[in-house]
């Protein structure tokens, strides 16, 4: 029984995963490292991986900041609406990115509703990366918040109490009692963010225009190329499809590392 | 001076957890507030600490007013039933915290932590994680790190509850004889009578959010002010209509002026002390013996006794 169990894992995981990722390595080097190189140093390329890290790294600066006030807000205080917000901060898990993007356009776009405000203020959002920044935000809102509630809840309120006694001030107590009590829940949270914002496309998609050069993600690069045709428009695909599973691979180990820590 | 608390009332939702509670403590005493779970005596201690505040009323903190300064501002050590250690530092950065925050110089922080942790008895363990002791050793480290910033008043919440009995009471002669060196205004709670009488210079009787009495450990054993109190504080039994502690019934083998005649009905020998039921008419009272009493008194199951209250008993009418 154990046996027919195992082969089946060894099959599914194979067949959904190890093939795929075996495709992609084999078609990326099919022509040798040189040309791989030549993709990874185009300037698409390397405007494509900038934008990537500046959207990724400023939504998940945001969803930390805002994900750890929010778990200290619905772990330690009752205020009326407490259920709802705790329920909203799931959406966007259960909303297709598409319609994330697409509800951002009928906001912030040219005709939506604070898009002629915030355009005469000198500010555009849709087809710029306030809106990609926006949209992956979105769509990693629950992550980090997710991560540090059950932490918190656990840890109560008591060494925060004690701290108080002692003289600390909310800063204090903050810095010196709750971020490491959170820490590795806190680092967990920030990670999957990150992967969950590397890898985001629909919303981004939707709300960038994809223009390369300019308002082009990793994974928007990797979709145009791949539909652009001809081996070389293959290859740039291929090549920076490697780069994001490798990140994937990093994250993985990196995750790997944190959870028993956070468990502990 | 001391802690006065003026008319305090505290209600969460229908609930009163005090009612106009009026207290005054003085300084350098060692005050227990004694009372049954959920009568009121944590809610007090934690408005005089800040970490609640009344809906009305006033708190006073050795002549300041401070009904509504937060905790960090009153002077007041507070030391938690589960310890509320800083889980990720040492106890010796446990310890040092509070001067750490008021950015004491290093060596005046070391000098004093490691003093603490001597009084405390914890020297050895300064650089282990509080994980790493026992429950009774993280108590005392919680109990030295409220001492370390010199607070004026040291509030202690149900402080050996969560230990084991032989702990507990190690901890609470401990903390007596520490008391006696420091002096510091201590106020702790519990719902152990035998704790609070062997412990405190001052107790504090507590009930359904209002003080039912307030006098010494002896005063309050003795003179009981109503059968709550008396009942609360140690055993008691029903005899001809009248509250009695059980070992202020004289039994006698043949009939003395004043007494009433009884049966034995069971007796039972609970280490020392020997507790013998009985029934004399329709009240069935039980009495606590020695076991040289009851030996020379030859009691057996079936005997015939004559009872009545000794001449220093406090007896209450029996609602």
């Amino acid at each position: 029984m154990k046996g027919v169990l195992r082969t089946i894992a060894v099959v599914y995981v194979l067949g959904l995963v190890a093939l795929p990722v075996v495709t992609v390595l084999r078609s990326t080097f099919a022509d040798g490292v040189g040309p791989v190189l030549d993709v990874l140093t185009s300037a698409d390329f390397i405007s494509a991986l900038r934008l990537t890290l500046t959207v990724a790294g400023l939504a998940v600066l945001i969803n930390t900041v805002f994900g750890v006030g929010m778990a200290i807000l619905l772990v330690r205080y009752r205020f009326p609406g407490h259920r709802l917000l705790n329920a909203v901060i799931d959406l966007p898990v259960s909303i297709s990115p598409v319609v994330v993007g697409i509800a951002l356009i009928l906001v912030y776009g040219t005709d939506g509703w604070f898009g002629p405000n915030v355009e005469a203020a000198g500010f555009q959002v849709i087809f710029a990366t306030p809106g990609m920044v926006v949209a992956t935000v979105i769509i990693s809102l629950p992550l980090v918040v997710r991560e540090v509630i059950p932490t918190l809840a656990e840890e109560g309120t008591e060494q925060d109490q004690a701290a108080q006694s002692l003289g600390a001030n909310a800063v204090q107590r903050f810095r010196r009692i709750t971020l490491p009590t959170i820490r590795w829940a806190l680092a967990y949270g920030v990670v999957l963010s990150l992967a969950r914002s590397l890898g985001e496309f629909g919303a981004v998609r939707v709300v960038s225009g994809s223009v390369a050069g300019e308002s082009q993600t990793l994974t928007l690069f990797v979709n145009d190329s791949y539909q652009e045709f001809g081996p070389d428009a293959e290859r740039a695909a291929f090549s920076a499809a490697f780069v994001l599973m490798m990140i994937a691979v990093l994250f993985i180990v990196l995750i790997a590392l944190l959870r028993p820590k956070e468990k502990s | 001076m001391g802690i006065i608390v003026e008319g305090v009332n505290r209600r969460f939702g229908d609930f009163v957890a005090l009612a106009d509670v009026d207290l005054t403590v003085r300084t350098g005493k060692l005050t227990a507030l004694l009372g049954p779970s959920g009568g009121g005596k944590s809610t007090l201690l934690r408005i005089i600490a800040g970490l609640d505040f009344p809906d009305s009323g006033r708190v006073e903190i050795e002549g300041r007013d401070a009904t509504w300064l937060p905790p960090q501002k009153r002077s007041v050590g507070f030391v938690f039933q589960h310890y509320a250690a800083f889980k990720h530092l040492s106890v010796y950065r446990n310890v040092a915290f509070g001067l750490e925050i008021r950015k004491r110089p290093k060596a005046e922080i070391r000098k004093r932590v490691m003093e603490l942790l001597e009084l405390v008895h914890l020297e050895q363990f300064a650089d282990r994680l509080p994980s790493q002791l026992s429950g009774g050793q993280r108590q005392r480290m919680a109990l030295a790190r409220a001492l370390a910033v010199e607070p004026e008043v040291l509030l202690l919440d149900e402080p050996f509850g969560a230990l084991d009995a032989q702990v507990r009471k190690e901890l609470r002669d401990w903390l007596r004889r520490l008391h006696d060196e420091v002096h510091v205004t201590t106020i702790f709670v519990t719902h152990d009578q035998e704790e609070a009488l062997e412990v405190s210079d001052e107790l504090v009787v507590i009930n359904h959010g209002r003080i039912e009495q307030i006098g010494s450990p002896t005063e309050l054993y003795d003179q009981p002010a109503n059968d709550f109190v008396m009942s609360f504080l140690g055993p008691v039994t029903r005899f001809q209509g009248q509250l009695v502690r059980p070992h202020d019934l004289e039994v006698f083998a043949e009939p003395v002026s004043d007494t009433t005649q009884a049966t034995v009905t069971r007796l039972q020998r609970v280490g020392f002390e020997v507790r013998a039921e009985l029934r004399a008419g329709d009240s069935t009272p039980w009495v606590q013996l020695t076991r040289g009493q009851a030996e020379a008194l030859n009691l057996r199951d079936g005997s015939t006794v004559w009872l009545r209250p000794n001449r220093v008993a406090h007896t209450l009418v029996a609602s």
